[in-house]
């Protein structure tokens, strides 16, 4: 949505979004990777990835988009998750939309500090109108492989 | 004919400045010498030249402004003399020799202030005499300007209270009508000017005396800072004089200008204790004076009054000023028939914005308000005026903007009446702001009647209001009002089941009116608070009271009929997630048939309506995707659903899009939670079958192009054998997992093929996770040790 669309760019004009399943928008790829220090991201709505929400079928797509890190969603459902690949982020919904996948969608968003081979996940959960928050550390081990 | 009596003017002024200057020269020599008699004779003849006719108000007040800094000098000087033994009273008598009166009155009045200031006379006795005076010039500019140089002078010596110039008891009330008397004559002056000249010059005139008028107002500024004129020598003296001035000059002008300095000068406390007498006043004015403005510039003063000291509110109502106020506007608008709407709606805005203030909890009186509104503007149609349908948005924005809630607005029952006569553009406006209003106050609204209410307020962007579609409506800002009515459909909220179930048919009706081109924005919204519904009926128990009571199938009934609606659009793909949405729903609440139902209509846009290629690969995952999700279904449905799904996949239009579909549709034969769903050979009938049509992709594009294509469907089918054989399928064996990663590798080494670094990324990552998968030990290790990477 256009108006959506112009508030995240007010917020940061380096934008990077991938089409989610109500998305009438053609113009949005279905996934996208990109570069941020040492690390390599995709990024995938999900809906594309069968079964919803598995995360062996998304550390799949991971292997296939060639990234440390996959940012995931679709579920509405917060899941930070490390295998031997790499992270899979699901940040959850930012306002806490319907979602088939669980009945008690709290608003979350997460944001990651990239520092080095560092990478800090802070998730902020608005729960019962509390702002909570969590932070989750992820470190680029010798075994997995840098970025090209 | 202008341009020439303009450089004409000009002459005159030069002139009239050089002899002012020459005489004020020869003056100041005899000041130097203490040459009295030279002073008086020099200044009188300086003074001379204000005895002009020849300029214009504009040029004559520079003219004026000279002489005053001369005379201040002469002032001076004269203190000077009284110090150095002359008689200040024989100084008063001998500026009376000056030969022409107006010089002669400006040296009185000068000599005048330094008797005073000296006191061997009362202020008041010396103040009458010159107020008296200055009845001897007659000329309107002249005699203004001279009367405003006495009231200059004499500014800082009245007789008030606390001054050094205070005489005995009473001697406020000199001061007092000292200043009266000069305003009262000032008056007169300036409205005969409206009466001088030929009828052909009124504009210049007028224009004329509007330059003027702040001597005349000065008056009345003057006496609001007088101390001693309290509320009690306000309301007995002071305003009754004004007052009776002010009508009698029977001057459009005047009366417009003094009423509204009288507003603005005076504090609020007073005017609130002589509305009576002030709004009295009203109906005695011209006709022809804009009172209106008048009267909406005495409610805005009344009102930020209000608003700014809470505590004399119930001064407010002592004295029952709205009441008073309404019907001094009833009678204005009765009296002026010919009255524009503009200045109708005007009135009555500032008279709401003063209830509001004064009397927030009357909601009868806001009421009461738009409903005298609502009466005058009935009869006269749609308004055209823009001005007054901007007014109007200012009248209806002013209580939501008090309340901060929309409920009370929709209490007032003038309210909807009122935007009937808006134009269709305005209503979309009107409706906008209330929407936004509550959106940003987060207003719950609560019950299904408040919803009806509202929606009818809003209906300018709930539907076509004349029936015709409009084209010319932006695109953007048409999807920026219905986005906002869809934010809207989210706040509708009850926690009570039956009221919220009330709710959202009520919403429903409401949208279903709004045509094709609104229903893929309203309808969304609609679906999910049902779908949010049934969850909450979920966790409650079945109602022992019967039929009556809202339960999830009713729900997913109206869901139906209400998805069905998108076919008018037509918007199959929207319709299609929907309906897979409801569905899971309807899993969730273990109600196969009513599941069954909603995959049968998706499944047939599926089929009818969805044709575009990338729309039906999208789909075609959303599909499999839900139905892998359903654990309601009985093998029969089930079957048949996957069967379908299957075909689908097997039938899209690319042939790598079809592989990836149909091994997605082996995990509808495997199901983790769901250990009857676990079909080990459908599972590997779905991969082999992917591998045949990747095979396929490979052969035809060899063929069309001469080089095969990616290798990456069949990495991504191996790391489908690897999920299965993970999860303990047995039919995944080592051997099929071994040849196909001998597959592979052949391929990509092979010369008809094209580099791909990605898909030797993939195929890289995916031999590193085996050998992980190795390394881990334990029954995982167990599994993969016999793969050779």
């Amino acid at each position: 949505m256009q108006e959506v669309h112009d508030y995240f760019k007010s917020l940061c004009p380096d934008l990077h979004v991938t089409r989610g399943e109500y998305d009438e928008d053609s113009r949005y790829p279905e996934n996208k990777t990109l570069t941020i220090g040492q690390f390599k991201l995709g990024i995938c709505h999900g809906h594309q990835v069968i079964p919803w929400g598995d995360l062996d079928s998304l550390a799949m797509l991971q292997r296939q988009l060639d990234v440390d890190i996959l940012v995931t969603g679709h579920t509405h459902q917060f899941k930070a998750y490390k295998h031997e690949g790499g992270v899979v982020i699901n940040p959850g919904s930012a306002t806490g939309a319907y979602s088939s996948f669980t009945y008690d969608v709290n608003p979350s968003f997460v944001l990651m500090d990239i520092d080095g081979l560092r990478v800090v996940v802070y998730v902020y959960e608005l729960i019962d109108g509390e702002v909570k928050v969590d932070k989750i550390d992820f470190k680029k081990t010798a075994t997995t492989r840098s970025a090209h | 004919m202008m341009a020439e009596g303009v450089e004409d003017e000009e002459k005159w002024l030069a002139a009239g400045i050089a002899g002012l200057q020459q005489n004020a020269f020869y003056m100041h020599r005899a000041l130097d010498s203490n040459n009295l008699r030279d002073a008086l004779k020099y200044s009188a003849q300086m003074l001379s030249e204000l005895r002009t006719s020849k300029l214009s108000p504009h040029k004559y007040y520079a003219l004026y402004m000279r002489a005053f800094d001369e005379l201040r000098k002469l002032e001076m000087f004269f203190k000077e003399e009284t110090r150095r033994g002359c008689s200040i009273i024989n100084l008063y008598e001998l500026v009376q020799h000056a030969g022409n009166i107006l010089p002669r009155l400006y040296l009185l009045c000068t000599v005048g202030s330094v008797y005073i200031k000296s006191k061997e006379a009362p202020a008041k006795d010396v103040l009458k005499d010159l107020v008296e005076m200055c009845r001897g010039i007659q000329h309107p500019v002249r005699g203004l300007f001279l009367r405003s140089y006495l009231a200059q002078v004499s500014r800082d010596k009245l007789p008030d209270i606390g001054s050094e110039y205070e005489g005995d008891a009473d001697s406020v009330m000199d001061a007092v009508e000292f200043v009266l008397q000069n305003f009262t004559e000032m008056n007169k002056l300036w409205v005969r000017m409206q009466h001088q000249g030929p009828a052909r010059e009124k504009d210049k005139r007028e224009k004329e005396r509007s330059e003027l008028r702040d001597l005349v107002g000065k008056n009345l500024h003057v006496l609001s800072q007088i101390e001693g004129v309290d509320l009690e020598m306000y309301k007995e003296i002071v305003l009754p004089r004004v007052l009776e001035q002010v009508v009698n000059c029977k001057d459009e002008l005047a009366q417009y200008y003094l009423m509204d300095c009288i507003i603005q000068v005076f504090p609020d406390e007073y005017h609130l204790q002589t509305l009576d007498v002030l709004l009295g006043a009203c109906p005695q004015l011209q006709p022809s004076v804009d009172i209106k403005t008048v009267l909406s510039r005495l409610m805005e003063r009344l009102s930020n009054y209000a608003a700014s000291n809470t505590d004399v509110l119930p001064e407010f109502l002592q004295v029952k000023a709205f009441s008073k106020l309404n019907n001094a506007i009833g009678k204005v608008i009765e009296a002026q028939v010919d009255m524009p709407t503009l200045g109708v709606i005007t009135l009555y805005s500032s008279l709401l914005t003063f209830t509001l203030h004064v009397h927030p909890d009357r909601l009868d009186y806001a009421d009461q308000v738009l409903g005298a509104c609502v009466k005058k503007l009935s009869g006269k149609g749609m308004l055209e005026d823009n001005k007054a349908t901007k007014q109007i948005v200012s009248l209806l924005s002013a209580p939501l903007e008090k309340y901060n809630d929309i409920d009370t607005a929709l209490k007032l029952s003038n309210y909807p009446l009122i935007m009937e006569y808006l134009d269709i553009e305005t209503n979309k406006v009107m409706a906008t702001i209330i929407i936004q209003s509550i959106l940003k106050n987060k207003t719950r609204i609560s019950t299904a009647d408040k919803v009806e209410a509202l929606f009818g307020l809003i209906k300018g962007l709930i539907k076509d209001l004349d029936g015709t579609v409009h084209d010319e409506v932006d695109e953007d800002d048409f999807r920026e009002e219905q986005n906002s009515v869809a934010r809207l459909i989210q706040m509708l909220y009850n926690d009570d089941i039956e009221e919220m179930f009330k709710i959202i048919c009520t919403v429903r009706k409401h949208i279903l009116t709004g045509g094709p081109k609104r229903l893929p924005f309203t309808v969304p919204p609609l679906v999910f608070s049902s779908l949010k519904l049934v969850r909450q009926l979920q966790g409650k128990d079945e109602n022992p009271f019967g039929d009556a009571s809202t339960t999830p199938k009713k729900i997913f009934q109206l869901l139906n009929q209400t998805v069905e609606t998108l076919s008018n659009v037509p918007a199959p793909e929207l319709a299609l997630r929907l309906y897979l949405q409801c569905a899971e729903a309807a899993n969730d609440c273990d109600l196969e048939p009513v599941a069954y139902e909603f995959f049968t209509q998706a499944y047939i846009l599926y089929e009818e309506e969805i044709s575009d290629s990338r729309a039906q690969v999208t789909a075609t995952y959303l599909i499999i995707g839900t139905l892998q999700r359903m654990h309601v279904f009985g093998v029969e449905n089930r079957d048949t659903l996957t069967h379908k799904a299957t075909g689908y996949s097997a039938k899209l239009l690319k042939k790598p899009d079809q592989s990836r579909a149909v091994y997605a549709c082996s995990h509808l034969f495997w199901v983790d939670d769901q250990d009857n769903i676990k079909d080990g050979e459908r599972v590997l009938l779905c991969l082999k079958r992917a591998l045949r049509i990747a095979n396929a992709a490979q052969q035809m594009a060899n063929a069309a192009r001469g080089s095969t294509g990616s290798v990456t469907p069949f990495v991504e089918i191996l790391n489908k054998y690897l999920y299965f054989f993970e999860k303990g399928n047995p039919q995944i064996t080592v051997d099929a997992i071994q040849s196909l990663i001998e597959l592979i590798t052949t391929e990509m080494q092979s010369d008809s093929s094209t580099p791909d670094p990605a898909a030797d990324a993939f195929f890289a990552s995916t031999l590193r996770y085996i050998q992980f998968q190795k390394q881990k030990g334990g029954a995982i290790g167990e599994k993969y040790d016999s793969i050779q990477v």
